[in-house]
């Protein structure tokens, strides 16, 4: 037996007055959000301030004219804006995705890339890189977002082979992962230069750096569509904490449940590693952060994963792209560099637990 | 001594209503309602094997059926198949007269409750975290916990005893605490029939009694899996005994657990005694029934 884990173990009820309470968390926590937007367009090589980003949007969106170069408008409107929010839509998308997985297979250390779905887009991306595949039209997120969807069909045709629990669905992700490395190692080691190769990596660990608007709005609306879904089943996935069986017997359709969920996250995550690669530990890590705030309730939880996901990316991104200035760090790495300590932390808690 | 306790033959066991029966057609049903949870014949097989083979059960309303048989009986598949977890390969499990498939999961839970043999989770949940999760089949997809929530929560905690420990977290709980908090989201469902997988395994003598005493003294039809013949004879009703998935005997405990089914059903010799006023029967065992 263990002393309870937080001090203040009272968590009010999501009532009328808890509404409120959450409301206004969420209100602190978009106002943080798009703080954090704002100083890391700041950030950079060209000075840029916050008068002068505010300005360039307002131009854009035909509210006012700016007297910025046309230069300093650019690096505004078609990089620092389209990357920042890139990243921090990512980093909600795959935080929502590892919570709800988490939660639906039960398995603490389950993230998005459970279900295959990132080494599924890296051969994808690999094969277009490397092997030309698609003939030129299909492009390097097209041919990942093709692996990834590819790769979770495997995951699921092999977990409803091999009985389709919840323990078949991890075994069967991490039976996908190894394989899609393997073929994608295969085909790096025997068809690519080593320029490609660079470039292959980059790719592979993760990398804001090809950001536009196309991808911001793509990877928007598929994260609006999930969050949609995934909140509608936070009470859903709030029964799966005792098991499929006691789920059922609180009246929740299991089947059908897990598939919408995971379609819809593995859609999610395949639309952000197609254009971000795959960023690790995100998904692993914040839910668990964000579990210490407010408790295993997944009305609360989703929101407040997907801020925290946000805000955390803004930062690992601004980090990755100055801290080296001006060679820029894949920011998988340091997303991983912050996201190992914290896993680390993760395992230690469930060993508590037990 | 030993003639009494060997195995007898199937002809030689006392004359008594057919056991099935006895299940099918409670003639006590009319003394306290229909019945409402009613299993028909129901059968069901995993790989090949029949697990179920043509079981009827049917409870009075307000009554406590306690399910024995050595493991592997079906006590648990049967429970699985009242809750509608799992459907019946054959035969139907009614509610009300309607099959359970008809009604849909969500309205199946806000009648039936379950609690299971070992239910845990590496969630860190409150007392008052579980006991709310009893609500999700009543409430909306949008909508939060209203009073009629917060009520049925409460009064579950307070029936249960548990409301000074509402905030304590599920792994600092002892087993018995925790069967306690599973009963209290059972609860929280607000079923009116409640189906109980062997509660008392892991527990102490006195949490097992305290257990039972609770469950028999809810306004709920019950239906408990035990291992405990002793336990069984205490709190139950009716006794349905299964053996490899077929009933064997039912009725009340003292008509039901005799020495010869004892020896028959478990392979043990037992001496049944009646110590009490009530006609409950005392259950001592005296050794493995000697193979010959």
């Amino acid at each position: 037996m263990t002393t309870p884990l937080r001090s203040s173990p009272v968590r009010p009820a999501l009532g009328a007055a808890g509404g409120l309470r959450l409301a206004a968390g969420l209100g602190s926590g978009l106002a943080v959000l798009a703080v954090s937007v704002a100083v890391a367009i700041t950030i950079g090589p060209a000075d840029i301030g916050v008068g002068d980003a505010w300005s360039v949007v307002a131009s854009r969106l035909g509210w006012a004219t700016t007297d910025l170069t046309p230069i300093r408008e650019g690096i505004v409107w078609n990089l620092r804006l389209p990357r920042t929010l890139l990243a921090a839509v990512c980093g909600a998308g795959l935080a929502v995705c590892g919570a709800v997985m988490q939660s639906l297979l039960r398995n603490p250390l389950a993230d998005p890339f459970v279900l295959g779905v990132s080494s599924g887009a890296s051969t994808g991306a690999v094969a277009v890189i490397v092997l030309g595949a698609g003939g030129g039209v299909l492009s390097v997120s097209g041919g990942a977002f093709v692996g990834a969807l590819g790769s979770f069909a495997l995951v699921l045709l092999l977990s409803h082979t091999l009985g389709g629990t919840t323990d078949r669905v991890v075994l069967s992700g991490v039976a996908a992962m190894q394989l899609f490395s393997a073929l994608t190692s295969f085909v790096v080691t025997t068809a690519a230069d080593a320029e490609t190769t660079r470039g292959v990596l980059f790719w592979l660990l993760g990398s804001l750096s090809g950001a536009g608007w196309t991808e911001v709005g793509l990877c928007t609306a598929v994260l609006a569509l999930a969050l949609v879904v995934c909140l509608a089943h936070a009470r859903t996935l709030d029964a799966f904490a005792f098991g499929q069986d006691a789920a059922a017997a609180l009246g929740v359709s299991v089947a059908r449940t897990r598939l919408v969920l995971l379609c819809v996250t593995a859609l999610l995550t395949a639309a952000l590693v197609s254009s971000a690669g795959a960023i690790g530990f995100v998904g692993l890590v914040l839910p668990h952060a964000a579990r210490t705030l407010v408790g295993p309730g997944h009305a609360r939880l989703l929101p407040v994963t997907a801020l925290a996901g946000a805000v955390f990316l803004v930062w690992a991104d601004t980090l990755a792209r100055t801290v080296l200035d001006p060679q820029e760090v894949p920011v998988g790495v340091v997303t991983s560099l912050v996201g190992v300590p914290a896993f680390v932390l993760v395992l230690y808690r469930t060993r508590r637990v037990r | 001594m030993k003639s009494r306790t060997t195995r007898r033959d199937d002809g030689a066991r006392p004359s008594r209503p057919g056991p099935a029966a006895a299940a099918q057609a409670p003639d006590g049903a009319s003394h306290a309602g229909r019945p409402t949870l009613v299993a028909d014949r129901v059968s069901r097989a995993f790989d090949g094997r029949l697990i179920l083979d043509g079981v009827s059960l049917a409870p009075r309303p307000g009554s406590v059926t306690g399910l024995l048989g050595p493991n592997g009986s079906g006590k648990s598949t049967l429970l699985r198949l009242l809750s509608g977890v799992l459907a019946p390969a054959s035969g139907v499990v009614t509610l009300d007269g309607r099959p359970l498939g008809d009604w849909g999961r969500r309205a199946v839970a806000r009648r039936v409750a379950v609690v299971e043999q070992h239910a845990d989770t590496l969630v860190e949940l409150t007392v008052l975290d579980v006991v709310r999760l009893g609500r999700i089949p009543h409430r909306r997809a949008w909508a939060s916990a209203g009073d009629a929530d917060e009520d049925a929560v409460r009064t579950a905690l307070e029936r249960t005893g548990l409301t000074d420990r509402a905030d304590r977290f599920w792994h600092t709980l002892s087993g018995g605490e925790r069967q306690r908090v599973q009963i209290a989201r059972a609860l929280a469902q607000e079923p009116r029939e409640l189906l109980l997988d062997e509660p008392t395994n892991h527990l102490d003598v006195q949490h097992q009694l305290e257990l039972l005493n609770l469950i028999a003294e809810l306004p709920v039809t019950s239906v408990v899996a035990l291992h405990d013949l002793n336990l069984a004879a205490m709190y139950c009703d009716q006794v349905v005994v299964l053996r490899q998935g077929r009933v064997v005997a039912a009725g009340p405990p003292g008509d039901t657990l005799t020495e010869s089914l004892i020896a028959d059903v478990y392979g043990v010799r037992a001496e049944v005694t009646r110590p009490g006023p009530d006609d409950r029967p005392h259950i001592r065992f005296l050794g493995t029934v000697a193979v010959n």
